[in-house]
């Protein structure tokens, strides 16, 4: 069962109906996830036979699905159990409670300022991301320029850099600019990471939009800035949630840019700081305060993910990286 | 290619606005405009880079006084003598045949096993996926505490039984390799489904008429029809594991013994720490350059079919 051959529900179903094995038969998709793959439409379903035979065939998949689920989960949910729960060592050693957030509160420039240099760090990441990308598609899809598939190919090719090859320059770079040491100068390195997927995303977010949709604004007299702004802005927005998600995704959890890029432990992005934190009194490693970082660091993370997880896998749908 | 789709109606505005020439200037100028922001980024954060580290790389250049000169190629011969780099290199594609092969086996078999739409397999697929939202350092650090013989959730029966997850090179390489899987495998199950997608149900069914078993099913029609997604997952995957740096650096530290250091590390343990020397750290940027160019050449090649196109 468990490396069942790729079929489509439907066509499974109207196979062998009698085992029930592969197919729920619920047409209506629970998560938004499922909607990923919308059934093909195939033969007319039938409705699911519940017989205690099928029941006992599907039992081994349940538990084997089943285990396989709680291994993805098991790691998040004990450490957010964990971070609450007494453990010696730690400032929450009797009974439960936010002890070793108070510790994380309390880390040197304290929780507030990482947060704050995080958040400066995303949103800026998030911004600039949208503004540029948002042009750029813009103008590759709808303008033709001199140099337009040279500038769109050098972007990609941002994709095939390694990270490490980058930053050792831009290191220099940055401190020849007055950027060292500075929050702007790591959003403008994640912004630039950003720019193969963002750029591409947008072209192609513009280039599923008809023609006629601009060109009638043009012709009633627009500009191509107020077509934009006015006609084609709502019809990209998807396209836009995409991007702003994984600049923001990808800028809150970076670590190596900032890592290399900044000095001053008062300017620490949250997850240098909790990485450091993990060392604070002469080898000694807060496990409890660590939980903490962790919670802290992941939660957004989550919240965003469950919220936007259409928006997430279009981001793949999209065909970018169809190869 | 968008051209091409110039609606009847846009061509007689256009024929109508004026003489195609200043037309055309007029929007090579638009165009210009619009895409001003990405050509400076691009220009002023990517290719300067890339060009300053080949000068770099070329010249004596200590973290704290910064250029000294043109000292080629010495460092190049201090990276190829440097007595971690032979290990780094070889331990780098150790790691990455490991967790390219688990990535790639497991992101498609959870493919299959999660592809179908009901209610249950929609929760698979959220379960599999949410460690993807987290980065890489949150992830590294999760595992950092989960496997600590102090404060892990196995950590009574560590003690037991002498044995520490991060203890010896292999077990600390398999422990890594089990993070790097858990926080990636929904990522990549969420490329073969794409993948999957495209695959048309009428060959399955064809099959099926035709009496194939689902072992023959998988191997002669899905297999051979993923491949352009089996491409660029595994060219992904080798990129990335190739470049590996946050999970070692937060749950190894390179160790036991020196005995997991990757390229990446090396190359911010020479910038960054001790040596302090950026020129040497440059020279082993750009051969990482190089190699990963290599290798996603010959991959490409390899993943190459001769009979499209």
């Amino acid at each position: 069962m468990s490396t069942h051959a790729s079929t489509p529900a439907s066509a499974h179903a109207a196979k062998n109906p009698g085992t029930g094995l592969s197919d729920r038969s619920s047409a209506s998709d629970g998560a938004a996830i499922g909607k990923a793959t919308p059934a093909r439409p195939g033969p007319v379903r039938r409705p699911p036979t519940t017989t205690i035979g099928g029941l006992v065939l599907r039992t081994p998949y349940w538990i084997f699905t089943g285990g396989l689920a709680i291994i993805f989960l098991f790691p998040l949910a004990w450490t957010a159990v964990a971070s609450v729960s007494p453990h010696a060592g730690t400032n929450q050693t009797d009974g439960w409670g936010f002890g070793n957030y108070r510790t994380l509160a309390d880390y040197q420039a304290g929780i507030w300022q990482y947060l704050a240099n995080s958040a400066f760090v995303s949103l800026t990441t998030v911004v600039l991301t949208l503004a540029i990308s948002l042009l750029g598609g813009y103008a590759f899809a709808r303008f033709n320029f001199p140099g337009k598939n040279v500038l769109f190919l050098t972007t990609l090719a941002i994709l095939m850099v390694p990270y490490a090859t980058m930053l050792i320059p831009l290191y220099v770079l940055l401190n020849q600019l007055s950027l060292q040491d500075s929050l702007i100068g790591v959003a403008l390195v994640l912004t630039m990471f950003q720019l193969p997927f963002s750029t591409f995303m947008m072209r192609i977010s513009f280039e599923a939009i008809p023609r006629e949709l601009d060109e009638a604004a043009l012709v009633d007299g627009c500009s191509s800035w107020t077509a934009l702004w006015r006609v084609l802005l709502p019809a990209v927005k998807p396209g836009l949630i995409t991007v702003g998600l994984f600049a923001f995704l990808t800028a809150w959890n970076d670590f190596m840019a900032p890592l290399i890029l900044i000095n001053d432990s008062n300017r620490f992005t949250l997850p240098l700081a909790v990485s450091n934190l993990r060392v604070q009194v002469q080898g000694v490693i807060d496990y409890g305060a660590t939980e903490a970082g962790v919670v802290v660091l992941a939660m957004p993370c989550i919240v965003l993910f469950l919220l936007l997880q259409r928006h997430y896998v279009r981001g793949f749908m999209s065909g970018a990286f169809k190869g | 290619m968008s051209m091409s789709l110039m609606s009847g109606r846009a061509r007689r505005f256009r024929r109508r606005s004026s003489a195609a020439s200043p037309a055309r200037r007029g929007e090579a100028v638009k165009g210009w405009l619009y895409v001003s922001p990405t050509a400076v980024f691009v220009a002023v954060l990517f290719i300067l880079p890339l060009l300053l580290v080949v000068r770099m790389s070329l010249s004596r250049w200590p973290l704290l006084t910064g250029d000294q000169g043109v000292n080629a190629p010495d460092n190049y011969t201090k990276v190829l003598d440097n007595r971690f780099f032979a290990d780094s290199v070889v331990f780098t594609l150790k790691y990455t045949v490991l967790a390219t092969a688990l990535l790639i086996a497991l992101g498609l078999g959870l493919a299959l096993l999660v592809q179908e739409s009901s209610r249950w397999k929609g929760l698979l697929r959220a379960s599999f996926l949410i460690p993807s939202a987290l980065g890489l350092a949150s992830a590294s650090l999760l595992f950092y505490v989960l496997y600590s013989p102090i404060a892990g959730p196995a950590a009574d029966l560590m003690e037991k039984l002498g044995w520490t997850f991060l203890g010896s090179p292999n077990a600390a390489l398999f422990s890594t390799v089990f993070l790097i899987v858990w926080r990636f495998a929904g990522f990549y199950m969420l490329l073969m489904l794409v993948g999957l997608q495209g695959i048309p149900a009428e060959l399955y069914e064809a099959a099926r008429i035709d009496g194939a078993s689902r072992w023959q099913i998988f191997r002669r029609i899905t297999l051979p029809l993923l491949r352009p997604t089996l491409a660029l997952t595994t060219i992904m995957c080798v990129t990335g594991s190739l470049l590996a740096f946050e999970q070692f650096y937060i749950l190894t530290k390179g160790g036991p013994d020196n005995s997991t250091i990757t390229v990446v590390q090396l190359i911010y343990t020479m910038a960054f720490q001790g040596q302090n020397d950026l020129g040497v750290a440059a020279a082993l940027s750009v051969i990482a350059l190089i190699a990963l160019v290599v290798i996603n050449a010959v991959q490409l090649r390899a993943f190459h079919n001769p009979d499209e196109k």
